[in-house]
């Protein structure tokens, strides 16, 4: 599997505003390929510069070896399936499926047979000669992939496909979408802001912030290894510790002093996994995912080789069925932390409000991120995602 | 159970017959064999035969013809290129302009647009006739063409362009397959009022038509003042009423399509 779309140093202003600012990265063959990010994050401009609807002002697209940069839309091998679809609407189900093949001037017989097989796939046999405006959102959804697959492109575009669609439709298509995927076996790529989406679906995800790639990997590394703090923050809930190394004891693990834990009496540092190779002195941004702690009314026994365990105090409890979301206070922070109930058991002693208690994780879940300062505490502060 | 008022009613059956009562007397009479019009002589057809028979009237006929397909088809043109650039490059300051200049013909009383064209032929040296009405129905029916072609094209979804770019379709190919279906009914509509438009005009063709050039309705005026062509001009308004009204049932038919 060899590089096959490839983008060396893409930019794109619109005015003031650099939508996509030197881009580069490469999406193998047969992947199924996110672009993830908020709205104006660039994600959609890099696909219409992919589908050719815009130029870049500097740098190279290359579709399998082949510079495409310069080639119109209509010589690209690339489909797109648009956010609304943008089915012809004066053209039946199957002439719409059948305008790319007809287009490239294809036998009449085998436009019949292509796109026949196409309704198949997507599960459209039955409305064949309808008009678009005579059929569901899901079915529209539906043709469309159906009328960009149908010209066997190189790669398939999607953008925000599923964000017209309610959430029960949304699901469903997902799993066919997925099922699509895996039958055509075309390299897709995905622009979406749903990181779900991008998540369920995707073998690698490009997260986008402001332009930049700030992370490229697959979903398990973009959750459980977040390089930035915004990835840390936009995919899945996360609490940020800002502080500074203070002694190195071996090559693999570091003490960081954290300067909003000084008033904690014994405090001396957290232990974390040092894959930066930081100095003493060095500032250290610190991510630990909420599922990532443990918290206990007694003193946990000695679970990993390398665990922190610090004394705190509980200000807010939400019970949600499979889990129970806590909010507790250390030192002069608020950090959120989730538990799954493995056996809970109702004549267990509870965890109360204003119940000082034990909070412990692994030093090797704590993720150093590459910029030094966040900037919000994450999920100390704010409750999204409960 | 609760009475409805009679006083909707009503009124729309004043209102209908303040319209519909002079125009229903014109048809009327243009059957009536007396030629006063103030009284009921029997039916007859010969007011139509007179019609037909009158040969200046046939020559004006022809005239409005000629120049209402040949504005119509000049303007249609102009104002569908006009209403695509408003559409297109929408926001710059040069379209805003375009937008106002071509919306003034709209709103400027005819009798002023007239005497400006007048103005302007004579100061070009334009002989008045019938390639001077060509050209001033052309003026005000594609301000009308550009206003109705723009409206449906504003309806117009444009990643539908996208759309069939993408699906290997060039610029061409893309107008008339994808473009051209989708807007059509609107340049149909802006066509049809454009003719109505042409062949309707006095006030600017009286203005700029030399001798021999008459249009049907300047040719009606001067006949008009001739109490005895009064009911040929009643058979053929008769004849214009239906002719006009087919037209605009089919142009609203037209516009109505999806």
């Amino acid at each position: 599997m060899g590089e096959f779309l490839e983008f060396q140093g893409v930019s794109k202003r619109f005015g003031p505003v650099k939508a996509v600012n030197n881009v580069s990265f490469s999406v193998k063959r047969g992947e199924f390929f996110s672009l993830l990010g908020p709205s104006g994050c660039g994600k959609t401009t890099l696909l219409r510069l992919i589908a050719g609807f815009e130029q870049p002002d500097s740098g190279r697209i290359l579709l399998d070896g082949q510079d495409i940069t310069q080639l119109p839309p209509n010589h690209r091998n690339v489909n797109t399936v648009f956010q609304n679809y943008a089915l012809f609407p004066h053209m039946t189900v199957f002439e719409n499926i059948a305008f790319g093949l007809r287009v490239a001037r294809r036998p009449k017989d085998e436009i019949e047979h292509e796109v026949m097989s196409m309704l198949k796939l997507v599960q459209m046999e039955d409305k064949a000669w309808h008009l678009p405006s005579q059929i569901s959102g899901g079915q529209k959804q539906r043709v469309a992939i159906a009328r960009a697959l149908v010209n066997k492109p190189s790669v398939l575009l999607l953008d925000e496909p599923l964000a017209a669609l309610d959430l029960k439709l949304r699901q469903r298509m997902l799993l066919e979408l997925d099922l699509i995927h895996d039958q055509v076996g075309i390299t897709f790529l995905y622009v979406t802001h749903d990181q779900g989406e991008a998540m369920s679906l995707s073998d690698r995800i490009a997260v986008m912030h402001s332009g930049v790639t700030e992370q490229i990997a697959t979903p398990a590394e973009v959750y459980e290894a977040p390089k930035t703090s915004f990835v840390a923050s936009f995919i899945g809930d996360t609490n940020f510790f800002d502080g500074i190394v203070s002694s190195v004891p071996d090559d693999d693990y570091c003490l960081v002093d954290i300067p909003d834990f000084a008033d904690i009496e014994g405090f001396n540092g957290v232990l974390c996994y040092n894959d930066k190779k930081k100095a003493v002195g060095g500032r250290v941004n610190l991510s630990v995912r909420p599922e990532k702690f443990g918290i206990s009314i007694d003193p946990p026994r000695r679970q990993f080789a390398h665990m922190n365990v610090l004394r705190a105090k509980v200000e807010d409890i939400i019970y949600t069925g499979n889990h129970t979301n806590y909010w507790v206070s250390v030192g002069s922070r608020r950090i959120a932390v989730y538990q799954q109930h493995a056996g809970y058991l109702l004549d267990e002693k509870p965890i109360r409000w204003g119940d000082d208690v034990w909070l412990y994780w692994n030093a090797d879940n704590g993720y150093m991120l590459d910029d030094e300062a966040a900037p919000d505490p994450g999920l100390g502060d704010n409750v999204k995602g409960v | 159970m609760t009475r409805t008022s009679r006083i909707p009613l009503a009124t729309t059956i004043a209102i209908l017959l303040f319209f519909y009562i002079p125009i229903a007397i014109l048809v009327v009479n243009s059957f009536n064999a007396s030629s006063t019009g103030g009284a009921w002589g029997g039916w007859t057809l010969k007011w139509y035969q007179k019609l037909f028979a009158n040969e200046e009237m046939w020559h004006a006929i022809r005239n409005s013809l000629v120049i209402g397909v040949t504005s119509t088809l000049v303007s249609t043109a102009i104002g569908t290129s006009a209403a695509f650039a408003l559409y297109k490059y929408s926001g710059t300051r040069i379209q805003k302009v375009h937008g106002v200049v071509l919306y003034m013909p709209l709103v400027v009383p005819e009798i002023l647009m007239g005497i400006s064209l007048l103005m302007i032929f004579m100061a070009v040296r334009l002989p008045l006739g019938l390639f001077a009405i060509f050209l001033a129905h052309v003026t005000f029916s594609m301000s009308y063409v550009a206003m109705v072609v723009l409206s449906r094209l504003q309806d117009f979804d444009a990643t539908l362009i996208e759309a069939a770019q993408d699906l290997g379709a060039d610029a061409w190919l893309t107008a008339r397959k994808i473009l051209l279906p989708l807007i059509s009914p609107g340049i149909v509509a802006g066509a049809l009022l454009a003719f109505t438009l042409s062949v309707d005009d006095f006030v600017i063709t009286f203005f700029v038509s030399g001798p021999g050039s008459t249009t049907l309705p300047v040719q009606v005026y001067s006949m008009i003042k001739h109490s005895r062509n009064l009911p040929i001009i009643n058979a053929l308004s008769t004849l214009m009423m239906v002719a006009t009204f087919v037209i605009v049932l089919t142009s609203q038919r037209q516009s109505r399509r999806a």
